[in-house]
């Protein structure tokens, strides 16, 4: 690829190496330098961009973090005290509870059904049927949350599908105001969640597993091996980089989840469903305590690059 | 042969059950948005006397041809820009991948995992200090900004898949960079470039955070938002409710449904990538 530049360097090495490799490595040539300009230059309006929305807000939550500030008047510096606060305070420790809670339905359920599907049909889906499943089953990505938080309420209501099926297997008895309910209502809002991205990780998986060479397989079932231990010692870990996917957007949707609460619950009944996201804008807009949302902001920001980079590093390409 | 056969016969079933699974929650508020308004209808159950015209009503409540505008205009005041920039930044950052300017990558892959949630606060007082609180633009510029780490990887992982000799042959050619960029580096980029609209296009649509925060006025937000507010007035008629969300969320999944295997793809990838 790069061989031509290096010819051309040979003879002039040669005759006086060290020097000339010491000069290299001071100081870049004018083409280097030439190229970087030139692609400083392509790079600088996303940079702009990206600076003025992502980079200077970012960095005002961590000023404000550290100020006692009701969004009008003056700004009070205060320390840590507001990390303190969020590190501390029974409820805003609740509320991260609720947000990891909620992991165990956006990411266990999606991938373990994903995963059982997957290595059912080891194989593509072509076809017709092929293509209405891979429609039907992406629906949930296209539509905005909101409308699944929307579908679910009504599904989730006292008169909604959800009791009427449990009615009409005998199990009316359980029929309840799920989102209503102290205990029932953040697992329904993990089941939201579940619904939404349950497509999208069945679909990476299965195509993820269409990959995997099938005479794999059939060495080992003539080894004697039965379905479980196919799942434990092949499928798994051919799929390590698709899991690491499925983990890693499913646990930002969790952490990071704000449509779906807003509309279906609001935090409600009392904190039970609160999550950070909702709470942040809570504390930002309506109780006007902008420092301490700034702090549980970058807790939350902190948070989710702690669960993140040990997936991406389990998940990294074998070299 | 017979557990080939079975497997394949349990694999369809598996997947008609999910497809089940995924439907029901449309079929459950359609249903819902034939019932009387005003009532409290069952799960799903075909009303006796289908009340088509609480769909004319929600069209007419929710204002739907101006937030099909304002959503429109947002996504064009968004997309286009945040492709070209992100093109161009790809390209550029694909061209110093191995020397002294690597850590500006780093810089861009740092907002990757960054929750929306984690700026808004101070976002809201600089769009307010920009003064285009409660405008289109308080959720144009932001967006752009808040894209860029994800479409600044993705086209930069496009650029470094493209043979290098492609661009030098053009040097000696004596083509300047900013030729070289658009007659041969974005017509090969286009499929990338496809992909990358498309999300763009959905995650912009569907964008509920800003609006609620950024912007007062439903007509000025996008789809989603001016959802959250439909919600608000009138969430206690489910009927109502119901008819408003499924006409808000069927022109992503008309525009789905026509380009399905481009969608496909571009979610696909979109999340291997990110």
């Amino acid at each position: 690829m790069s061989d031509r530049p290096l010819d051309r360097d040979a003879p002039r090495r040669a005759e006086n190496p060290p020097q000339q490799a010491a000069v290299k490595r001071r100081a870049p040539t004018d083409r280097d330098r030439r190229k970087l300009r030139v692609a400083i230059a392509f790079i600088a309006p996303a940079l702009v961009f990206y600076a003025a929305f992502v980079l200077v807000p970012l960095g005002m939550s961590v000023y404000y973090s550290l100020q006692r500030w009701d969004g009008i008047g003056r700004l009070r510096f205060v320390g840590l005290k507001n990390y303190l606060i969020v590190l501390t305070d029974p409820d805003l420790l609740q509320i991260i509870g609720n947000a990891f809670n909620l992991i165990l339905y956006f990411t266990l359920i999606p991938i373990a059904l994903g995963l059982a599907v997957a290595s059912v049909i080891r194989g593509h889906m072509s076809g017709t049927f092929g293509t209405v499943t891979r429609t039907v089953l992406f629906l949930p990505q296209v539509i905005p949350l909101v409308a699944a938080g929307i579908a679910w309420s009504w599904m989730f209501a006292s008169t909604g599908l959800v009791n009427q099926l449990l009615t009409a297997v005998g199990l009316g008895s359980l029929a309840r105001g799920w989102l209503g309910d102290f205990t029932f209502a953040l697992p329904a809002v993990g089941m939201i969640g579940a619904w939404v991205l349950l497509g999208l990780c069945t679909m990476l998986l299965v195509t993820g597993i269409a990959k995997i060479d099938t005479s794999i397989y059939e060495a080992a079932e003539l080894d004697g091996a039965g379905k479980w231990q196919e799942l434990i010692y092949i499928t798994i870990p051919a799929l390590r980089q698709e899991i690491g996917v499925c983990v890693t957007v499913t646990v930002i949707a969790a952490l990071a989840s704000f449509d779906i609460v807003y509309i279906a619950t609001a935090g409600g009944p009392g904190i039970s469903t609160m999550v950070p996201g909702l709470e942040i804008y809570r504390l930002a807009f309506a109780h006007r305590q902008v420092g301490l949302a700034s702090a549980l902001a970058i807790v939350l920001m902190v948070l989710v690059l702690l669960c993140i980079l040990p997936v991406q590093w389990f998940a990294r390409p074998k070299r | 042969m017979i557990e080939a056969r079975t497997n394949a016969l349990l694999a369809r079933l598996m997947l008609i059950a999910l497809m089940a699974v995924t439907l029901l929650p449309f079929l459950s508020m359609f249903s819902a948005a034939l019932a009387p308004s005003g009532t409290y209808p069952a799960g799903l159950q075909w009303p006796s006397d289908p009340q088509w015209g609480n769909f004319v009503r929600a069209f007419e409540l929710a204002n739907m041809t101006k937030l099909l505008w304002s959503s429109s205009l947002i996504v064009l005041g968004v997309v286009p820009v945040s492709v070209l920039i992100a093109t161009m930044a790809g390209f550029g950052l694909s061209r110093i991948d191995k020397g002294r300017g690597k850590w500006l990558y780093l810089v861009f892959v740092l907002g990757l995992t960054l929750p929306f949630e984690a700026v808004i606060t101070p976002l809201y007082y600089e769009v307010k200090a920009l003064g285009i609180l409660n405008t289109r633009m308080a959720l144009i510029l932001p967006l752009i900004g808040l894209f860029m780490p994800f479409s600044v990887y993705w086209m930069r992982a496009h650029f470094l898949n493209v043979p290098s000799e492609l661009g030098e042959a053009a040097e000696v050619d004596g083509a300047s960079e900013w030729k070289q960029f658009w007659l041969i580096q974005v017509p090969i980029a286009r499929p990338a470039i496809m992909s990358l609209s498309i999300l763009l296009f959905l995650w912009t649509w569907n964008q509920f955070l800003l609006p609620v925060v950024l912007v007062q006025d439903p007509e000025q937000r996008t789809m989603a938002g001016a959802l959250g507010a439909f919600q608000g007035q009138w969430g206690t008629d489910v009927p109502l409710l119901c008819a408003g969300a499924l006409l808000i969320l069927t022109p992503t999944v008309l525009l789905f449904l026509i380009f399905q295997r481009q969608f496909v793809a571009a979610l696909l990838q979109g999340s291997v990538k990110g």
